[in-house]
């Protein structure tokens, strides 16, 4: 089983769409993950039908037992977060402001403070239209992203894959540098970098290859939207080349990305044309490279 | 004033609206732009002014007195976050893990974890005519993005009046960091594309912006490409919908350039001064 990893750095490259096409072109043959679970939108293309739901549990947040409490306030001064202001006459924890640190509830004479597992989303095993598997989630409003609930996503696809001997798990990574990227990638067999040619593509891409690169993971690059600006193509071509990372595809700019989306539908469902042609080949490429390692 | 642009995702064109409704508001008075996505600030690819100041941005982490050690393991038992550990003979901080609660410092019964400053990113401010721009960026492999948010705005906070129009360029999506960078704001501009996509975005953005209490309104990007279901979304849940930004290939092309797009094409600047009339419309200060 190998696991293919789709980044692009930061959003509006076309890497769900790109996710889906290659989703649709595995055909049975694999399971879906959509890692990026604070913004989902795998869904929209690939219709699950969220059978199996189940609630994820992380991190820590403190509350304090009034009937308990001698209000000394030693855990206000402990909390480095601002996180228990008096209320009404009682200290009480805000769940937004508190980091889960524990401090609090390790000063506390009375041990009035309890540490509780929060639950901070969902995550779901579902059918989608393919006649295959989706792992997703969803994460709480103003959940810590920590990464913890991409990782679990990741874990379950992975297992889902194993158990029905599906050859790939194509995952849909996490946007940014920070820590759900590093969650979508640990593990990963190759990562897709969906880049677009535009002062920001670039940057983004520079980006998040050094991520990429720390883990010593081999990359390939897709261009999309490559005619719009020829220079910075050729700016991203040179950084592809200087870090020996394959090119695997340049797509044309192409009002029918966004048309099929409009219709819930990935590019390759859409058009009969060029942009399908090309990915069809790509998705056989990283194939054959992948099952190679 | 301080004004936060938002969308649930990015990619929406965020950075395309904070920096041209910044230039644009520049033309007659002075604006603040800060770009809050530190993970991946972009707006500073737009906009090119005179570095006038840079400030390396700290957080604390424990730092490991071994002479002082006696090894009795207490650090490692109180911290939630793994970030300190013993390893045979050694304790090892993991300053990426440490979310800097002081725990193991204080508990430590011979004072051997002292807190020092680690260095997390940087902060850089720029000016250009009348824009003042700010924007920090965190280090790679850093992993919590909200405590370099929040210093970016006592930066912004110490250094101008409530007077002048503050510009938020807020991180996508609905976690922790796109709380820090709006929870101060007068008001929330979303941005989204009138797309199934934008539309979930939008919705989560929404429901975001709901449990914080902002007063918002919706900048369509890309109008014209896909569907109505934005516009319903917006009316059935009354939210303004401010501006429309018109789909064209045009605009890629200059936005793929680092370019600003409402100087160029008139249609596009017609909208930016409507996104200018829905501010002073809700600016709290005129109406003091
Ligand atoms: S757990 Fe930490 S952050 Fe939460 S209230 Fe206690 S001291 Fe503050
Ligand atoms: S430390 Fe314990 S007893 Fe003291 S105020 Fe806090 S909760 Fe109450
Ligand atoms: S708590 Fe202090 S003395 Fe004990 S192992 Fe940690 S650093 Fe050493
Ligand atoms: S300061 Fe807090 S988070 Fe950091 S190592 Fe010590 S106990 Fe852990």
């Amino acid at each position: 089983m190998k696991e293919i990893v789709v980044i692009s750095g930061k959003g509006g490259t076309g890497k769900t769409s790109i996710t889906a096409s290659f989703s649709i072109l595995g055909k049975e043959n694999i399971i879906v993950a959509d890692c990026d679970v604070d913004a989902a939108d795998m869904h929209i293309l690939m219709k699950p039908d969220y059978v199996n739901s189940q609630d994820f549990y992380s991190g820590k947040i403190a509350e304090i037992d009034q009937s308990k409490c001698i209000k000394c306030g030693k855990c206000q001064n402990v909390c480095r977060f601002d996180a228990i202001p008096i209320i009404e006459g009682e200290y009480v924890v805000q769940p937004i402001d508190c980091e889960g640190c524990g401090y609090c509830s390790l000063v506390c004479p009375r041990d009035a403070i309890t540490m509780y597992e929060p639950k901070v989303g969902q995550w779901y095993v579902s059918n989608i239209k393919t006649g295959t598997k989706m792992v997703h989630a969803k994460l709480g409003i103003g959940e810590d992203n920590s990464g913890k609930l991409v990782a679990k996503v990741k874990k379950e696809a992975k297992i889902l894959a194993e158990s029905e001997a599906k050859d790939f798990v194509i995952v849909d990574g996490s946007p940014g540098v920070g820590c759900p990227v590093v969650s979508s990638l640990s593990g990963a067999s190759f990562v897709i970098l969906v880049t677009e040619p535009s002062v920001s593509g670039v940057h983004d891409l520079k980006r998040v290859y050094e991520v990429v690169k720390k883990f010593g993971l081999t990359a390939g690059c897709i261009i999309n939207k490559a005619d719009i600006n020829s220079n910075k193509a050729t700016e991203i071509k040179e950084f592809l080349d200087e870090e020996g990372i394959e090119l695997l595809a340049e797509l044309p700019y192409d009002e029918n990305f966004t048309k099929a989306m409009t219709q819930g539908k990935s590019i390759v469902e859409f058009e009969d044309g060029k942009i399908k042609k090309i990915l069809e080949n790509t998705w056989e490429n990283i194939k054959t490279k992948v099952n190679k390692k | 004033m301080k004004i936060a642009i938002a969308s649930g995702k990015g990619g929406t064109g965020k950075t395309t609206v904070s920096t041209n409704l910044s230039a644009f508001l520049a033309e007659n008075q002075s604006v603040v732009l800060t770009d809050l996505d530190v993970e991946e600030p972009n707006s500073g690819l737009f906009l090119s002014g005179k570095l006038i100041h840079a400030e390396d941005k700290f957080k604390v982490i424990p730092e490991w007195k071994k002479e002082d050690c006696t090894l009795c393991g207490k650090c490692q038992e109180v911290c939630n976050f793994n970030a300190v550990m013993k390893l045979g003979k050694m304790i090892m901080v993991f300053p990426e893990l440490c979310h800097g609660c002081y725990a193991c410092s204080e508990l430590c019964p011979t004072n051997a974890l002292p807190m020092i400053p680690k260095k997390m990113g940087e902060l850089k401010h720029y000016k250009l005519s009348n824009i003042d721009f700010i924007e920090s960026k965190l280090i790679i492999g850093e992993e919590q993005a909200v405590p370099l948010i929040k210093q970016t705005i006592q930066y912004v906070d110490k250094n101008f009046s409530n007077d002048a129009i503050k510009i938020f360029d807020s991180p996508p999506g609905t976690s922790c960091p796109v709380i820090e960078a709006t929870k101060g704001a007068d008001l929330v501009l979303l941005v989204t594309e009138p797309t199934l996509f934008g539309l979930n975005d939008l919705k989560l953005a929404v429901e975001t912006m709901n449990i914080l209490n902002k007063k918002m309104g919706v900048i369509i990007n890309r109008f014209g490409l896909g569907d109505q279901n934005v516009e319903k979304y917006c009316k059935e849940n009354n939210i303004e919908i401010v501006a429309k930004i018109p789909n064209m290939r045009k605009i890629a092309e200059l936005y793929s350039s680092g370019k600003l797009i409402y100087s160029e094409i008139e249609e596009v600047k017609k909208e930016f001064e409507k996104i200018k009339d829905f501010i002073f419309k809700n600016n709290p200060e005129e109406s003091k």
